[in-house]
């Protein structure tokens, strides 16, 4: 045998049909494998999904108490506290010359004594107040600002403008606490983030060491596959579709656990949404989140796998 | 189609397996190595099966220079190499007919094509009514032979048997070493390790015997 710079070539199968038959003969054997010891696998799908929904779930409850005040934000109005002085009629004027500005869209007075009305109806003091000999209460025209004015700065610098007006004692803008609230939603995101960080690193640790049990398990399997010739991405791959349906199942158990928290806070929300006269009802998971959990899931499984087949499949050598 | 030229290995332990190895065994040739444990047949063996890589020297198969071979290609050089060993390596949680047509699933080969592979190996053993069973309830020169159906089947144009009879009554042995001999007939180039001398002896193939990680004697090329 002559001593040859270039070596005969082996025969490698890269017809693409049968390579696809592979995968999906290989992909369904996998989910075989897994489906005979459905209790272990249904418990690590569990913890995986767990673990995604966590952060989902927390995601969407700050999704929707985001969508919650920035709807206040929208809708937040300033209240003109008039002169203890002013007339009805005169208060009428004032809320004229108000509504003629434009920077406000809308504006509504309450009259003295439509404003004793409601503070009896709501405020629980009714019979304190027919003690009373004359109404304390002033006359109140609600400003609603105009669309332009859209940032809660905004609506202060108009709210300190309205002040300015002589029979204005008192304009208030009710909306610290939608800032506060919303400052708190941000911190409150961030935290998600971060925990959804740590938690798919959970993932990965979860399922790599899952795969790294199976490897373990099928030590001899592997070393004869090898003997017989297995390339090693053969060898790889009914353990990366193990990841990958670990991943999925626990995406979809992630899914589930989300949409039963929502089915069960949907009755509190809406009684609570009621009681403040508020149309609010619960969101479902936006798309986004939904593709998150159910490709981030066999994402992870993978990855997860990827890691433990990376590592520990090189150690098994034939003897 | 297998070729030693001045091949050494050395394992990390120190322990020099093999040393100053020169051998040439032509296509369709059938040789058997003797010698005492430790003297080298095991590794002599995996050396041609890519077990091992040799530390000095060059091995050639099948036309291919052993030592330029990237790890990448040692799956498609041991589909070439049929390898078949003393414990069998079967898989006890698949049937025989799966255990044989496993070299031929690895390879990508189509359901029909592999099920008519593993019929025909199967029947060349004379275990064809065995297939659906799984191998725990053979007896051990059963087990051999789906081993050897393993290795066969695929048909490579190298067989390689280490110690294929070391556990085997004399009549299985003379058995097995039969089937060899038949499959040699056919232009398979085998190499068989054995310390059975009484019995390949007999066979009237040529026989290498190592010694010291070293060949003590060759009785040439077979006539």
């Amino acid at each position: 045998m002559a001593k040859r710079t270039r070596q005969p070539g082996f025969k490698r199968n890269r017809n693409p049909v049968t390579w696809l038959l592979r995968h999906a003969q290989m992909s369904l054997s996998s989910l075989g494998r897994l489906s005979r010891s459905p209790l272990t696998t249904l418990m690590t799908a569990t913890v995986i999904g767990i673990a995604l929904a966590l952060p989902s779930g927390l995601h969407l409850i700050v999704d929707n108490v985001r969508q919650l005040s920035s709807s206040w934000d929208g809708s937040a109005s300033i209240s003109l506290f008039l002169n203890q002085s002013v007339s009805d009629e005169q208060a009428e004027q004032v809320r004229a010359t108000v509504a003629k500005r434009t920077d406000v869209a809308e504006s509504r007075l309450i009259s003295r004594s439509a404003a004793l009305d409601e503070f009896r109806r709501l405020s629980g003091f009714g019979q304190a107040i027919e003690l009373l000999d004359h109404n304390p209460l002033p006359p109140v025209v609600l400003v609603r600002p105009a669309a332009t004015v859209q940032d809660a700065d905004a609506v202060g610098r108009l709210a300190q403008e309205l002040q300015a007006y002589r029979e204005i004692d008192l304009a208030q803008v009710d909306l610290q606490w939608v800032e506060r609230l919303g400052a708190i939603t941000g911190t409150i995101e961030r935290a998600v983030l971060i925990l959804a960080a740590l938690l798919a690193g959970a993932v990965l640790l979860i399922v790599g060491n899952t795969i790294r049990l199976e490897i373990q398990n099928r030590h001899s399997e592997i070393e004869i596959v090898k003997l017989v010739g297995g390339t090693d991405a053969f060898i790889r791959r009914p353990f990366l579709y193990e990841g990958l349906w670990y991943g999925l199942l626990g995406g979809a158990i992630a899914l589930l656990l989300v949409l039963a928290s929502l089915y069960l806070l949907d009755g509190p929300v809406e009684r609570l949404a009621g009681l403040y006269e508020s149309g609010f009802s619960l969101s479902v998971l936006d798309p986004l989140s939904l593709f998150g959990v159910l490709l981030g899931g066999p994402a992870l499984g993978l990855t997860g796998a990827w890691l433990a087949v990376g590592r520990h499949l090189a150690e098994i050598q034939p003897e | 189609m297998i070729r030693f030229d001045n091949v050494a290995k050395r394992y990390a332990t120190g322990h020099e397996g093999l040393s100053g190895v020169d051998l040439h065994l032509a296509p369709g040739e059938m040789a058997f190595i003797t010698g005492h444990s430790g003297a080298g047949k095991s590794t002599l063996l995996k050396l041609i099966g890519l077990l091992e890589r040799a530390t000095r020297g060059q091995v050639w198969v099948n036309g291919r220079n052993l030592n330029k071979l990237s790890n990448r290609d040692v799956p498609y050089h041991r589909r070439e190499v049929g390898m078949i060993f003393q414990d069998h390596r079967l898989l006890h949680d698949r049937t025989v007919f799966d255990n044989i047509a496993l070299p031929l699933v690895v390879s990508g080969m189509g359901h029909a094509e592999v099920t008519r592979r593993v019929r025909a190996a199967l029947d060349k053993v004379g275990l064809l009514k065995k297939e659906k069973v799984f191998p725990i309830t053979l007896s051990g020169g059963e087990q051999q032979r789906v081993g050897i159906a393993r290795a066969l089947v695929s048909k490579p144009p190298v067989l390689l048997a280490d110690e294929p009879t070391g556990n085997l009554d004399p009549d299985l042995s003379r058995e097995i070493m039969e089937l060899f001999m038949q499959f040699n007939q056919v232009g398979v180039t085998l190499l068989v390790a054995t310390h059975d001398i009484d019995l390949v002896n007999r066979l009237g193939k040529r026989i290498i015997s190592l010694r010291n990680g070293r060949i003590a004697s060759d009785s040439g090329t077979d006539s």
